[in-house]
């Protein structure tokens, strides 16, 4: 099984990966996010979900949800004639239902769910707070690691730290959903709280509604 | 833009030159010398509602059209329109003095659940810098706000303001409360935020979609003459 690139080429260019022993044989393409590219990863390793190909697109998507739907439907194009199926490891993502349109035209299925947030935490979980919780704002294990790269570079804030306050004035506290536990992980998304001014809290996650997705998936493929 | 002018002493600048240097100020967002070129200004003898529509506005348009045209990104549009939003700190107290011409009233607010407020504040700034009366109400509105503020401040025009694909539905909150009670054609119902579009807007009811803040000024400026008009007729 591959070893994933780094965070930096996941955020810019993507990654093309195998979960089994041999790019291109598996039937399933997992057509993903690439800030989910290691928890996909994880979870095929953890569960011998050997018959799933992971293409992940840039994950600075993220930061223009505009773009995703083209974005997925050029890929879905790409590859649908190499696979049996291809699974969209997408939520709604910002794309105000534009992705799921373009994936009911596509013929495709893609997860539920407005955003990673969610579903990491669970969605029917996320929703019954949502209400009560708009004042936080939400890093994953891998936006922890890429805040510089999704956050505070693209707002300006490396140069204009004055800007603050006009972007986080209302914001109170930053949510780490942690999807591992890692000590150094937990440090640096503290250390990202304070940067923005912030209160912090950990909230263990694991992987949520991605991983009861996936397994949703993997028995519909490997079903007889 | 700014580092060869480093040594430019506003006031040995003429009325055309200091207008044109406060244009390149407010692009680069400094906000002490966009202060100082306004009092200069009016030291001159400048009528405030001038210094306004021909330094402020007139520079922040560019400032709209370099974003419009991805030339300019968020983080620099942010300190434009703090530059600008302190020489409105300036001028609002004289343009209330002078009696400056208003040519509409707006309610604005970002809706119930969302916090993001960056977009609709400078939406409020540029209509008051285009001669609207703004009632901002700021951020995580209910209906029940909305419509009080209508109600109290007569006004023409609601603007409603979200950011997030969540809390973008409650508009349509709003505007099926108006219609319920039949205020809907009391006003202009424009919406904004990024991940609107068109569509939306048509979708749950809106006047219009205004894809920035230059676009929703020319758009209330619009249907504001269009009302005055059928209403006269």
């Amino acid at each position: 099984m591959a070893d994933l690139p780094g965070d930096g080429e996941l955020t810019c260019q993507g990654a093309e990966v195998r979960a089994g022993p041999k790019t291109g044989q598996g039937r399933v393409l997992l057509l993903a996010c690439g800030a989910l590219a290691r928890e996909i990863l994880a979870l095929c390793r953890a569960n011998g979900w050997d018959h799933f190909d992971i293409s992940c697109l840039p994950a600075i998507l993220h930061n223009h949800p505009d773009r995703i739907p083209q974005a997925v439907r050029d890929a879905v194009e790409r590859h649908r004639a190499d696979y049996d199926r291809i699974f969209v490891v997408y939520a709604d993502c910002g794309t105000g239902g534009g992705l799921q349109r373009v994936c009911d035209e596509l013929g495709v299925e893609m997860l539920e769910g407005p955003h990673c947030y969610s579903f990491f935490e669970g969605n029917q979980a996320f929703a019954a707070h949502s209400e009560t919780e708009f004042t936080a704002i939400y890093l994953t294990d891998f936006l922890v690691r890429q805040f510089d790269a999704f956050l505070w570079k693209p707002m300006g804030l490396d140069r204009h730290p004055q800007l603050r306050d006009m972007y986080f004035g209302h914001y109170e506290k930053l949510v780490y959903q942690a999807q591992t536990d890692d000590p150094t992980l937990t440090e640096k998304a503290r250390r990202c709280a304070e940067r923005l001014g912030l209160a912090f809290e950990r909230r263990f996650t694991g992987y949520g509604d991605l991983e009861r997705e996936l397994a949703r998936e993997a028995q519909k493929t490997l079903a007889p | 833009m700014s580092d060869e002018d480093d040594d430019i002493i506003l006031s040995e600048l003429d009325d055309e030159e200091l207008v044109q240097q406060m244009f390149d100020d407010l692009y680069d967002g400094l906000k002490d010398e966009i202060m100082e070129g306004v009092n200069i200004l009016l030291d001159r003898g400048w009528a405030p509602y001038r210094v306004l529509t021909d330094a402020l506005v007139g520079g922040m348009k560019i400032v709209g059209d370099d974003f419009r045209d991805g030339i300019l990104f968020v983080p620099e549009v942010l300190l434009a329109a703090n530059a600008m939003k302190g020489g409105m700190s300036i001028l609002k107290p004289l343009l209330a003095e002078t009696g400056a011409p208003t040519i509409g009233k707006m309610v604005i607010g970002t809706v119930k659940g969302d916090i993001h407020d960056i977009g609709k504040n400078l939406v409020s700034m540029m209509m008051e810098g285009a001669g609207f009366e703004v009632v901002d109400l700021g951020i995580n509105n209910p209906v029940e706000d909305y419509l009080d503020a209508l109600d109290k401040e007569k006004a023409d025009i609601l603007g409603m303001s979200a950011l997030l694909t969540t809390t973008m539905p409650y508009m349509k909150v709003v505007i099926d409360t108006l219609i319920e009670q039949g205020k809907r054609d009391d006003y202009i119902v424009l919406v904004g935020g990024a991940p609107l579009n068109e569509e939306f807007g048509k979708a749950i009811g809106a006047d219009a979609y205004c894809r920035d803040a230059a676009v929703a000024v020319e758009t209330a400026k619009t249907m504001v003459q269009r009302r005055h008009n059928r209403l006269s007729a």
